[in-house]
């Protein structure tokens, strides 16, 4: 049996080595060498309870962090699997020859990150991700000389093949350096494309991460789950480019958020956490930072900056532990950071929505499936720091075993016709060279850029239903202008990066949509999603999943309950110890 | 604020197809603050337009984590091979001279193709067999003088600067390159990795192994990340040595 992976990032090198393991064959593609993937900036660590620092955690409690952490809106049985499974798979990584920092005796090290008393995140310095994707690129390569991983780098998802009974049975890709279609047939078809930051044009993401992949399987049927949750990561440096994340491990390891009050540093979230200080949950600590800044005008100079502290930190310590985030502030901001605070300020960081899938990762349409940050399965409507790399890999070690186990059932399925792959790739060829001729007036980039400003202005930390509105809006004129665009560029057999980039565009206005009105529907606040105008949580209402479902007329939405069998909801506040659970139980009266 | 805006000034190294002939193109961008090159180069891309006011085609050129981790925009800047994103354009001399590197093939522009390197990674078996990926319980221990000696070896992001400078990699050599050879002593210094070490050895000693490397040492200078390149192929040279020894007396 033959599986398609596309994403050579944590999930779908996990994904690829379950399938490998088990005497499969994939073919894996991938926009860049897949040692290249994003997962390469993830930097923190990654969550399990290994407990190796005496603390007596456990799975149970990672889960019971992980839900609340997420606002009770992830299905319950699989985030306590993905708990259950983390010692395991950070113990195989380890195997794998990944350099995790040591104890004194030669054991796995753990710092504290946010939205937890327990010491859980097992790290590799500042570059954990890094070296999470360098060990599973090695060992997919060890499957390559075995002849069971052929990889299509430097080429691009184009379109799902789907047969009569609405199956998904392979896919066409382009090669991205002779801009060659070609259609490939598969027993089932894996997306872990990761995340979608481009949609907000500036944010921690990588230029690949456009969540183009994940689009083009939602315009074709496949449900996305809960887009309007976005993840604010609370610690950014503001850059023209991009905006390069300062891990939360900074504050993991004692580094400290302030601004001047009064003449001295006021250091805001310890004062208004006192339970968690730093470590507050993402969404609490980049709301915070923002309001310091905006409603209260209290930034550096009347910036919108804070400082990120780490000047009280033995300097050896920071070597060792953050040197890898230490190296980019220097080199792209020319201070150091063991002598002068940095200036930091929230950016779009991750998507907590994503494909919709079942608990095997399949989507709705059979043989496709999704893992990793493109689907939705994990974090709810908050994300906790050190879970990303673990349900990444975790819902690759899933989606491999799944995928193969639905080929078995379906090993009486006629063969697809040849046909039907010769005359997928001939459409997408058609399509290909109308796009080579677009010669009108707009700019893609420009379009782009508007898109990012907008959805970053109204649909991140503070959303407001009229500026919802506008934005959509917005992208409806967006999505008009884009069919007026002219590429500079009409080259069909080398890198036609402006053609590639304006596919790509498209389908980031169709993702942009999804999360707007998700966005502009959900009338409560969540986790990430933050209104204002609606500031409580809404059970009643709205403790259910958002699944958008792809019309011409745009997103068609519908809601689906929740699973919460196995933790009760209860009010989410980082004030008091959520480990005291009676403690928490009283305040939780008046909380917000 | 100065009247006049502010510029950063490009020379780029262009070339249309694999095997056509390179030409030079020159760009002038508006400058902004912390610019690096890859946003000089986006620049030109959206508005594709040469020094002259000629209507051109955008530059092509591979880029990714615009933060120095995922080593996509490696080239040649004022005849240095690094990566663009962290070559703020600031902390260089203008004009910026561009070039694709060289000892990898052109693809378009900027962008070449460094299959080779992933290649050479499989020639030198850099991995770590795992018999199962079964929870098998806690890995071996390491200590931490051992991980910090090896854990700038992880770090290295296949880019390509080192092998660009060295003068032993190229056409008529089959030397590995430093980067492909130097992840050996990281596999080889892992406790599991240790015991497989006899086949990333045996792949040292044969052509293109430990004995193609000239110790020049550019590789060290260029490298982004600051990687013990040299200390590690001494190193390994060392444990070749022995392991060619202990075979001759086996036999």
């Amino acid at each position: 049996m033959k599986f398609i992976v596309i994403g050579g990032g944590a999930a779908g090198l996990m994904a690829t080595l379950r399938i490998a393991e088990l005497k499969q064959n994939v073919e894996l593609f991938s926009l860049v060498p897949v040692k290249r993937s994003h997962t390469a900036c993830a930097q923190g660590g990654i969550n399990g309870a290994v407990n190796t620092k005496g603390q007596n955690d456990s799975p149970r409690q990672h889960f019971e962090d992980t839900i609340l952490g997420g606002d009770f809106l992830a299905n319950q049985p699989p985030v306590k699997a993905m708990c259950d499974a983390a010692p395991g798979l950070i113990h195989l990584l380890d195997r794998m020859g990944m350099m995790f920092t040591r104890t004194p005796e030669g054991l796995l090290d753990l710092r504290p990150f946010g939205g937890t008393k327990h010491i859980r995140t097992a790290f590799s310095g500042a570059s954990t991700g890094q070296q999470l994707l360098y060990v599973l690129d090695e060992q997919v390569r060890r499957y390559e000389e075995q002849k069971l991983v052929t990889k299509h780098e430097h080429h691009e998802f184009i379109r799902l093949i789907i047969d009569d009974n609405g199956e998904c049975r392979g896919i066409v890709a382009q090669n991205m350096y002779t801009m060659k279609m070609e259609a490939f047939a598969a027993d089932g078809v894996i997306i872990a494309s990761g995340g979608i930051g481009m949609v907000f044009g500036r944010s921690t993401n990588g230029t690949i991460s456009t969540g183009s992949a994940a689009s083009i399987a939602y315009q074709q049927g496949a449900v996305y789950g809960n887009g309007e949750f976005i993840q604010i990561h609370p610690t950014a440096l503001p850059g023209e480019d991009k905006r390069r994340l300062m891990s939360e491990s900074a504050r993991g390891e004692g580094g400290r958020i302030w601004t001047m009050k009064d003449g001295k540093p006021w250091y805001f979230l310890e004062e208004w956490y006192p339970a968690y200080g730093n470590l507050v949950p993402r969404d609490i600590a980049a709301r915070a930072i923002f309001k310091v800044c905006t409603e209260m005008g209290l930034g550096i100079d009347g910036q919108n900056l804070v400082n990120l502290d780490l000047t009280h930190l033995d300097p050896k310590e920071i070597d060792r532990k953050l040197g890898a985030i230490v190296e980019i502030y220097e080199k792209f901001v020319g201070e150091n950071p063991r002598k002068v605070p940095m200036k930091i300020f929230p950016s779009m960081h991750y998507s907590m929505g994503g494909l919709w899938t079942d608990y095997g990762h399949m989507t709705n349409i059979p043989g496709l499936f999704a893992a990793g940050e493109c689907d939705y399965m994990y974090h709810g409507a908050n994300r906790l720091g050190g879970n990303s790399l673990l349900s990444a890999t975790y819902s690759g070690m899933v989606v491999g075993p799944s995928a193969v186990n639905f080929a078995k059932d379906r090993g009486a399925r006629k063969p697809l016709d040849p046909s039907v792959l010769q005359s997928a790739k001939e459409r997408e060829e058609v399509v290909f060279e109308n796009q080579l001729r677009m010669d009108g007036k707009e700019n893609p980039f420009q379009i782009h850029r508007e898109m990012g400003d907008w959805m970053t202005e109204n649909v991140t930390i503070q959303r407001f239903n009229k500026k919802l509105q506008e934005t959509d809006d917005k992208l409806t004129e967006l999505q008009e202008r884009w069919k007026r665009v002219g590429v500079s560029d009409s080259t069909n057999s080398q890198p036609n990066q402006v053609v590639m980039f304006t596919r790509q565009l498209w389908n980031m206005l169709e993702l942009a949509k999804v999360i707007t009105q998700g966005a502009l529907r959900r009338n409560e606040s969540r986790g990430g999603h933050f209104k204002p105008e609606f500031p409580e949580r809404d059970d009643e209402n709205w403790l259910k999943t958002t699944k958008a479902t792809w019309s011409p007329d745009g997103p068609q939405f519908s809601y689906e309950a929740v699973d919460t069998s196995l933790i009760a909801p209860r009010a989410r506040r980082y004030d008091v110890d959520n480990t005291k659970k009676s403690d928490a139980g009283q305040a939780a009266k008046g909380a917000k | 604020m100065s009247d006049t805006q502010k510029t950063v000034h490009l020379i780029v190294q262009r070339q249309d197809l694999p095997d056509s002939k390179p030409y030079t193109e020159e760009f002038v961008v508006p400058w902004s603050l912390g610019m690096n090159v890859v946003s000089a180069l986006m620049a030109v891309q959206k508005t594709p337009v040469t020094k002259e006011g000629k209507k051109t085609k955008p530059v092509v050129f591979e880029c990714n984590c615009l933060e120095e981790v995922c080593g996509a925009c490696a080239m040649i800047i004022n005849g240095v091979p690094r990566q663009a994103c962290s070559c703020l354009v600031d902390s260089v001399t203008q004009p910026i001279r561009l070039a694709p590197l060289t000892k990898f093939p052109v693809v378009r522009d900027l962008m070449v193709d460094r299959q080779k390197m992933f290649d050479n990674l499989k020639k030198v078996q850099a991995w770590v067999t795992v018999d199962t990926m079964a929870d098998l319980g806690p890995g071996p221990r390491m200590s931490r003088a051992q991980q910090e000696e090896v854990y700038p070896l992880s770090r290295c992001m296949t880019c390509g600067c080192c092998m660009e400078a060295c003068p032993n990699f190229n056409d008529k050599s089959a030397f590995l390159g430093p980067a492909p050879v130097a992840q050996v002593h990281l596999m080889n210094q892992h406790p599991t990795g240790a015991m497989q070490k006899a086949g990333r050895l045996e792949a040292l000693m044969g052509p293109g192994g430990i004995a193609g490397c000239g110790n020049a040492q550019n590789c060290v200078k260029v490298c982004p990340k600051s990687i013990p390149l040299t200390t590690s192929l001494a190193k390994l040279n060392r444990q070749v040595n022995k392991f060619a020894l202990s075979q001759l007396f086996d036999k």
